[in-house]
């Protein structure tokens, strides 16, 4: 049986074509209309609820819960500040991510971690030899995403804390209706928005609160198609679609270190040591052998794949996440791994790995794409990661 | 004297915009001026009541062309445009017929009432999607004259003969049928349910004075087939911010390509010279000079108001005084305290995020024509009824909203004229009217702005209150828009040109006409 959120019994009756996924063992809405296309324009234009419950965490408390924190993380633990969070990638002994998410310091001495994969394990090996609580929330917290440009607005009505004050990739404890919640300026969008962690007891108490202040400004419950667009636009990677996680990868040429997957600002120089420390510097000083990066397909290119059989171009409204062969001159030089139309940016776009060089921006290759039952080349644009960056987001 | 420019574009509606973005990026320093105080003609958004914007005139966009959001990257300059996904049609019965997102959905809503429309329809739209192709190449295209034996005209017509060639036979009838039919005759060679026939054919009268039973509406239905948002034709959407923020992105993007742009800068005369335009001169008194002058305002004003009739050949100021504009619609916009309750759908559903359609049969729409065709305005109008802030809520203070109607018919040319007192009448029909629909709807209006032909005239310029530049028809289309031999953009006098909607390949926020006449002038005129 797949597990249901704590919100699922406000979001089933929501799901009007019953188009449910699979994620982390969890069954979670795709969407919630047929077509993802309402809440992907939420998510831009106003604002989206996203049930993101299936996301793993864990409280780490103790002694030396910064230290194992820190060990196992490639960001510098010691510079997190009470009431901050980091996105980081975290690797194995050779350097290759094992998995990325949030570390979030909650007070002192104690923290939360998210991640895409089950953890647990990983996180009792590196505190070998420490005193550190490790505790498993995933069950016990239900999580939701309150994503788009009025998300502030919304929460400024029902949460009991100065909003204003809440800064990009800040966290607080607070209330919303008078639920305890912690809160976050995080999210998968790009965009604005902010995440919101409660007991599962007051999950749909707390659905309820925000449906009910959201209504004025176009608060819309949105599924897993919709989030994948946004976070696609934001270039944010997904573990197991843009990379595999080395405790997964069934081969050494599937595994990935931070710098081939656009994760090298995430990965402290100067820290104490760490999973992957030596192989990590290595690399740095010889040079990544991938990259990983935007690519904008060139309109007129695709256009005339589609002319030639007499139809305009087709687009999906829903991301795609499956290899593709990236060519330059001919020859292969890497793969994309997900890609989509932005509604936003009118652009096909994708995320790709591509060999050295040919991943500077401004090189031009060509993405295997099938039209009419052909494999077709269409040109494309390396692009810098993110294609969508929105001052709001930080502002 | 002012500074001098190369090229001066007058008007800053969004064909004018286009105009000077594609002049500037083709190196010419441009300069716009706009009479109004707002950018973007008849696309404007206004907060004429505190704290509620109105999408005052244009409402919803879908024919924009794609070539110029990506040319001009619309989207980095405030592009942002929402998906429309609804029209529903009450029905007089209480029932209800609508058109979802989804096409499954939509196609079993019709089998409720017509399982052989339902069937219908798939086919029909194939069809219109072939029409809309076949259309496609014709909208980027510089009008090639028939009369003429140019190499360039030759090589246009046999280029276009060759593309109707490739249609083949089955194609080439439907677009002639379409071309040349009622759109009313049209729909019933395909259709049985009325409330389905009469949606379907309100896309025909819309900005023409003529009934959906008069020949040639068929083609003002397929204009408005011809729209592609993200590759899909007669997608429709509404722009984030309303359609004001479509002209005002268009305007940052002319910015950005050194574009100078001014506001409250009304264009007198343009200054001709031995037959070359030399510049213009601003009410007021102020000249500019420059080489080149673009007129992006309708063909009446271009050649009878901003150039003396007598720089111009007889021929031509005939063609342009029987040109027909015959302003047929109006619009409705109401500030509301909440939502409408429709009877046929009562409480707050998905409806009232797309369209609410005021067409329950054909006898309907024609009855608002015969009104309008003796000089009144339609006492029970078509309606095209939206609520951007369902989907846009920053159009609208929080829970509040706002409701853009497009009325048909308002004639221009109203028995006695409009005055205040018809004005509000003309309201007061199409509240009456939308409240047999939906009770609730007067006690919720806040504000209510009624515009006729006479006040779209007055606020935009646009002649007889016309909102395509002049009617969509088949007389006035393509090589003969706006007058034999002078569809190429060009006029009579050197280095003046028109960019407006009055040209080809004309009306609905498109840009076409902007873009194509920009290209020629970047093309013949060094």
């Amino acid at each position: 049986m797949l597990k249901t959120s704590p919100f699922h019994p406000r979001t089933s009756p929501l799901v009007r074509a019953q188009t449910w996924r699979r994620w982390a063992g969890y069954q979670m809405a795709s969407a919630y209309d047929p077509h993802p296309d309402r809440e992907y324009a939420a998510i831009r234009n106003a604002a989206a609820l996203i049930d993101v419950s299936a996301l793993y965490k864990y409280r780490i408390t103790g002694r030396d819960a910064m230290r194992l924190l820190d060990r196992t993380i490639t960001r510098d633990m010691t510079k997190l500040k009470p009431g901050q969070v980091y996105y980081t990638p975290w690797c194995d002994g050779e350097g290759k991510v094992v998995d990325d998410g949030t570390v979030t310091r909650l007070d002192e001495s104690s923290y939360r971690l998210t991640s895409a994969d089950s953890s647990l394990r990983w996180l009792h090996l590196n505190a070998a030899g420490m005193s550190a609580g490790i505790e498993d929330l995933s069950e016990r917290v239900g999580a939701l995403s309150l994503q788009g440009p009025l998300s502030r607005a919304i929460l400024s009505k029902v949460a009991a804390t100065d909003m204003a004050a809440l800064k990009y990739f800040r966290f607080v404890d607070t209330t919303i209706a008078g639920i305890p919640v912690g809160l976050s300026r995080t999210g998968y969008t790009g965009d604005l928005g902010y995440e919101i962690w409660v007991e599962a007891d007051r999950a749909v108490a707390l659905w309820d609160a925000l449906a009910e202040a959201g209504k004025p400004y176009g608060l819309t419950p949105a599924g897993i198609w919709a989030l994948d667009i946004a976070r696609i636009e934001a270039g944010l990677i997904m573990m197991d679609v843009d990379y595999f996680s080395s405790h997964h990868a069934l081969t050494e040429a599937r595994k990935s270190s931070p710098y081939e997957i656009n994760l090298g600002w995430a990965v402290s120089a100067g820290k104490g040591p760490f999973n992957g420390r030596r192989a990590l510097a290595a690399e740095r000083a010889r040079g990544p052998a991938w990259g990983f990066v935007g690519l904008e397909i060139e309109w007129e290119s695709f256009e005339r794949l589609f002319a030639r059989h007499g139809l305009p171009p087709q687009i999906s409204n829903v991301a795609w996440r499956s290899s593709a062969p990236v060519y330059d001159a001919g020859r292969q030089v890497g793969y994309a791994t997900s890609g989509c139309w932005s509604p936003l940016l009118k652009k096909s776009l994708a995320l790709a790995h591509l060999r050295a060089p040919h991943f500077a921006p401004g090189t031009q290759v060509e993405l295997e794409i099938t039209v009419e039952h052909r494999r077709e080349r269409a040109i494309a644009a390396v692009r810098k990661l993110p294609f969508f960056d929105p001052e709001r987001k930080k502002a | 004297m002012s500074e001098r420019y190369d090229a001066i574009v007058i008007g800053g509606g969004h064909n004018g915009l286009v105009a000077a973005a594609y002049l500037a990026r083709g190196g010419r320093k441009t300069l716009v001026l706009e009479r109004r105080h707002v950018l973007g003609g008849a696309s404007v958004t206004e907060e004429i009541f505190p704290g509620f914007k109105y999408t005052v005139f244009s409402y919803v966009v879908s024919l924009l062309r794609p070539e110029i959001i990506r040319d001009l990257d619309l989207p980095a300059h405030g592009l942002q445009i929402l998906p429309l996904e609804s029209t529903v049609t009450p029905m007089d019965n209480g029932d209800y017929l609508a058109g979802w997102a989804d096409p499954d959905e939509t196609r079993r809503e019709l089998c409720r009432h017509s399982p052989r429309d339902a069937d219908a329809a798939v086919v029909f739209g194939r069809l219109m999607h072939h029409m809309a192709m076949a259309v496609k190449p014709i909208l980027g295209m510089l009008p090639p004259d028939p009369t003429s034996l140019s190499p360039g005209d030759l090589a246009g017509l046999l280029k276009l003969g060759g593309h109707f060639r490739s249609l083949g036979a089955e194609r080439f009838h439907a677009l002639h049928k379409l071309m040349t039919m009622s759109s009313a005759d049209y729909l019933d060679e395909w259709f049985e349910f009325g409330p389905l026939k009469a949606t379907k054919s309100a896309s025909g009268i819309i900005g023409t004075f003529l009934g959906p039973r008069s020949p040639g509406t068929a083609y003002v239905l397929l204009h408005h087939y011809m729209g592609e948002l993200d590759g899909a034709f007669r997608a429709w959407g509404f722009q984030k911010g309303g359609t004001g923020a479509i002209s005002e992105s268009i305007a940052s993007a002319a910015r950005a390509q050194g574009v100078t742009i001014r506001t409250n800068a009304a264009v007198e005369r343009v200054l001709v010279r031995n037959g070359q335009a030399t510049g213009v001169v601003l009410e007021g008194g102020e000249e500019i000079p420059a080489r080149t002058v673009v007129s992006g305002l309708d063909p009446r004003l271009t050649f009878t108001r901003l150039v003396e009739p007598k720089e111009l050949p007889e021929s031509l100021v005939d063609a342009v005084r029987r040109f027909k504009f015959r302003g047929s619609s109006g619009k409705v916009n109401l500030a509301l305290s909440g939502l409408p309750n429709f009877t046929c759908l009562p409480g707050e559903g998905p409806h009232l995020r797309g369209a609410i359609s005021i067409s329950p049969s054909i006898e309907y729409l024609e009855r608002a024509y015969d009104d309008a065709k003796y000089g009144e305005f339609s006492r029970h109008p078509y309606m095209d009824v939206v609520i951007p802030s369902m989907i846009d809520p920053g159009m609208a203070p929080p829970g509040k909203h706002v409701m853009s109607i497009f009325v048909q018919y308002a004639p221009h040319n109203l028995n006695g004229g409009w005055n205040d007192e018809k004005r509000e009448a003309f309201g007061d029909a199409v509240v009456d009217t939308l409240a047999r629909y939906a009770p609730n709807i007067k006690s919720l209006i806040l504000h209510r702005q009624v515009l006729t032909p006479d006040d779209i005239e007055r606020i935009t310029g646009l002649t007889e209150g016309n909102i395509f530049q002049g009617e969509l028809a088949l007389q006035q289309l393509f090589f003969l828009r706006p007058a034999p031999q002078w569809a190429k953009y060009r006029t009579p006098i050197r280095g003046y040109w028109q960019c407006g909607a009055g040209t080809h390949p004309g009306g609905g926020i498109m840009g076409a006409s902007g873009r194509l006449a920009a290209n020629e002038i970047l093309r013949t005129a060094p």
